[in-house]
């Protein structure tokens, strides 16, 4: 392009500004000091630090105008080291600024491309060197090596086998079987349809017999939510209302998205929203995924109550509960 | 015997044993340019530092197992509470330990510094074409930190196993669930059977202190030897060259600049750290899959992922008795891997289209390259839109909006807004250009106002420095490629589409404002 032949000329660095401290005294010698102010308060920042860790309680609270009632050992932790770090560094910048040499120096760069001729004979090396392994002529040696590097990757793979156990049916299985009794939690008490108000909502688990060592990894699959709503104010499928007892429906608490607990259930609307990615569920219509993520409405557990009232399963989940995994085979 | 004498005699010590004087006394004049822009990368360093200072502190008390106990610490609000030891030994880190919670917090504050560093440190790189041959493999090995990163950041907010944590590390179980074929045996390999089970923390640990910041070392050495060799681009203006490199010498002043500034910043940390409590994991309570808090949020590095997974439309794929979960495929493994692909592989692509093989030591100004700056614009939209929808549930609280607005918001907002940002932003930089050009032909404005005899008001210009006018008329304007479809002997060109493409991409690329020529200055003068 034309303008590329014609460019503006290069008018070279700027020259130099001497500052006030090379040229005068004075001015370095107020430098100096100024740099030593800083490390002498560095160094009371330190002395901040010591008292605070030695003679400051740690449930000691003081109140702070803005930051309101701040734990005192902490804080003087805190900003004696801030301090003590912080003028170190702005005393070492300061020096640097205004006494060392700030002269700009100009360095050559060198193109990283060597000369044509070495860069020859480098390649004609390169290629000779696998020229004479045959790495282009043996193509049995070639393949042969390729696929035994590509099986030795399989051993670390293969010792990593034992991390653990194969997981069997055990995404499709919970704890909840036919007759299973409902159990607060916490608190592991059976409970009556009667003890639910209408428009409670409770937290159940499965009765098991040691529930002082129920696992985690139990109850990331057998929470389920008890809601208590008016009969009438369900619209539902017959064979999902039958899953039902007066008005109390059950669903598992695992998000049918991503696993998290499905904890804000909003009395006015009846809806269930999962905080972690907000898939909403709409409880009158069998937990029917209004808005959000998730594909699936929760799994509902069939429940029903014994002669003396008390709440039970009546059939385990029909369908695997939490997030999709590809055996999953249920719509 | 006076400093001086001690050092001299001590680079003879050196000498003597190594034979390193000549190198050495090379190394120690090297020269660095100066810009704001290039502490951000010395940030990121410095927090990487902290990080593994703070780190260690750490692990003297903290007890890596998820074998159950019960609370008996200094906490009452917990007291009595069954949990898993690894929370256990951070409330005694955060109660019991003194300074145990200051260095939590510096741990964590150094983190998220950590993480803004290597992103605006990426952006600068990225603006100013900083990434141009010969630095592609250094870009290449800076999305690899950056990805690290990511990884040993959720590893590390994870360890604590508070409620928040436990529900980060429920998701990420579904996302390895969801692979299809095998995600069901990789979730159980991982944790050591169903989750949360309790090998997983003892497991990450190991990644997250040893695994992790070793492949940390290695990289950072490679990057900061090859900034080193390579030497440091610099920005242009007069005196500095494609074949030069303006600055100050390592020793001493850069030196005392570069090591003040480790100080400055741990300092600054550890100011973040005193006064501004962040993940106060007492007030979380210990992971149950039962339970959660409302306003799970992760921490901000991890927003955009979470963001577009909550946006993902619900599909789910039930076809000859399998699942594919598309709505946790998409926006948690596929997009993300699109994009870092796409930013590893840009250097490629970008010299792909203009055809440029030569080395670029000058950096641009983001305005002299408006396709690459309109392009960085629509990224950083799309990952901002993500981000808002990451925080959706707050955002929906302080601004009296509903989640429902916010989501349908980003839903269209991440596919209409990343496409109007690269049309505002070139419209802008060809813009900038233009000012620029008009700055050169006409001067600055001085804001004097003359009167002219017949009573016209003019303001008066004045021309600008001739350092300035370099400044404006020094970069490059390079024409697009010329791909016809047939070459001069009449032959059509292989691979059809694809040249197209490129021409189409090259034009596009090459779209400018005439910068102002030495002729077109000498023209003016005349009149």
């Amino acid at each position: 392009m034309s303008n590329e032949i014609e460019a503006i000329k290069d008018p070279g660095l700027p020259a130099h500004v001497h500052r006030k401290a090379d040229t005068d005294p004075a001015v370095a010698n107020r430098a100096e000091r100024q740099v030593a102010t800083m490390f002498g308060v560095s160094a009371f920042g330190t002395v901040l630090l010591i008292v605070s860790y030695v003679f400051v309680p740690q449930d000691k609270f003081i109140f702070i105008p803005v930051m309101g009632n701040q734990n005192a050992h902490q804080l003087g932790l805190g900003l004696g080291m801030a301090i003590s770090l912080f003028f170190i560094g702005l005393g070492a910048i300061h020096w640097a600024k205004t006494l060392m040499p700030d002269t700009e120096v100009v360095a050559q760069r060198h193109e990283f491309r060597s000369p044509d001729s070495d860069r020859k004979e480098f390649v004609e090396a390169v290629k000779s060197g696998a020229g004479a392994a045959g790495l282009g002529r043996r193509s049995l040696i070639k393949r042969s090596l390729g696929a035994a590097l590509g099986l030795s990757a399989l051993s670390p793979l293969l010792l990593l086998r034992d991390l653990g156990p194969l997981p069997k049916k055990e995404f499709e299985t919970t704890t909840w079987k036919s007759g299973t009794y409902l159990v607060t939690d916490p608190g592991n008490r059976r409970i009556k349809a009667s003890d639910l108000e209408v428009g409670a909502v409770a937290q159940v688990l499965p009765e098991i017999d040691d529930p002082e060592h129920r696992k985690l990894s139990d109850i990331g699959k057998d929470a389920v939510l008890l809601i208590r709503l008016r009969p009438q104010e369900f619209n539902l499928e017959p064979e999902k209302l039958a899953m039902t007892h007066d008005g109390i429906i059950a669903f598992s608490k695992i998000c049918s998205h991503m696993g998290c607990a499905v904890a804000l259930y909003e009395q006015q609307t009846k809806h269930l929203l999962c905080p972690c990615h907000q898939s909403t569920f709409d409880v009158t219509r069998g937990a029917k995924v209004i808005f959000g993520p998730s594909a699936r409405p929760l799994p509902q557990l069939d429940i029903t109550i014994d002669s003396e009232g008390y709440l039970l399963a009546r059939k385990p989940f029909s369908e695997p509960v939490g997030p999709s995994f590809w055996e999953r085979n249920s719509q | 015997m006076t400093i001086e004498a001690g050092l001299g005699t001590v680079a003879n010590y050196v000498d003597e044993r190594t034979g390193a004087a000549a190198w050495m006394k090379k190394n120690l004049q090297k020269v660095f340019p100066d810009h704001w822009s290039f502490l951000l990368g010395e940030v990121a360093l410095y927090s990487f530092v902290i990080l593994l200072l703070s780190g260690t502190f750490l692990t003297f008390w903290f007890d890596p197992s998820q074998r159950e106990v019960i609370y008996d610490g200094g906490y009452a609000p917990l007291e009595g509470l069954k949990m898993s030891a690894a929370y256990a030994s951070t409330l005694h880190i955060s109660f019991e330990v003194r300074g145990g919670l200051l260095m939590r917090q510096i741990h964590h504050w150094s983190a998220l510094i950590f993480m803004s560093a290597i992103v605006a440190h990426l952006l600068r790189v990225f603006f100013t074409g900083a990434f141009r041959k010969p630095r592609e493999g250094n870009w290449i090995i800076g999305i690899g930190l950056l990805t690290l990163g990511i990884v040993e950041g959720f590893l590390g907010y994870s360890l604590p196993d508070d409620l928040l944590s436990g529900t980060g590390i429920r998701i990420a179980e579904a996302i390895i669930q969801a692979l299809p074929v095998v995600g069901s045996y990789l979730s159980y390999f991982a944790f050591g059977g169903a989750f949360p089970g309790e090998s997983f923390i003892p497991r990450i640990y190991t990644v997250h202190v040893l695994l992790l910041p070793g492949a940390f070392l290695a990289l950072i050495t490679v990057h900061l030897m090859l900034v080193w060799y390579q030497k440091h681009t610099q920005y242009p203006g007069p005196g500095r060259t494609e074949k030069n490199v303006v600055g100050y010498p390592l020793m001493p002043t850069y030196m005392a600049k570069a090591g003040g500034f480790f100080f400055i910043v741990f300092g600054v940390i550890a100011f973040l750290s005193a006064v501004a409590s962040i993940n106060p994991i007492w007030l979380y309570g210990p992971y149950t899959p039962g339970q959660i808090s409302a306003g799970s949020q992760p921490d901000w590095y991890m927003g955009w992922l979470d963001g577009l997974v909550r946006m993902a439309p619900p599909i789910e794929t039930h076809a000859f008795g399998h699942t594919i979960s598309w709505n946790i495929l998409i926006p948690g493994l596929i997009i993300p891997g699109i994009l870092f692909t796409g930013m590893a592989l840009y250097p490629f692509i970008e010299s792909w289209i203009t055809g440029d093989k030569r080395e670029h030591h000058l950096l641009d100004r983001p305005r002299n390259a408006p396709n690459r700056t309109a392009l960085g614009a629509m990224s950083l939209t799309f990952m901002l839109v993500c981000l808002i929808n990451g925080g959706n549930d707050i955002i929906a609280t302080h601004f009296s909006l509903t989640i429902n607005q916010i989501m349908w918001f980003t839903r269209f907002g991440v596919l209409i807004l990343p496409p109007i940002a690269f049309v505002v932003t070139k419209r802008l930089c060809l813009s900038l250009q233009r000012a620029d050009r008009d700055l050169v032909l006409h001067g600055r404005e001085t804001g004097t106002l003359l009167r002219l005899p017949h009573g016209e008001f003019v303001e008066v210009h004045e021309p600008i420095s001739p350092e300035k006018t370099y400044l404006l008329t020094s970069h490059e304007q390079a024409p697009a490629l010329e791909l016809p479809a047939v070459d001069a002997h009449g032959v059509k060109r292989a691979g059809g589409l694809r040249n197209k493409l490129r021409a189409r991409m090259s034009i596009a690329n090459a779209e400018t404002v005439t910068k102002v020529s030495a002729n077109d200055l000498k023209e003016i003068e005349h009149h």
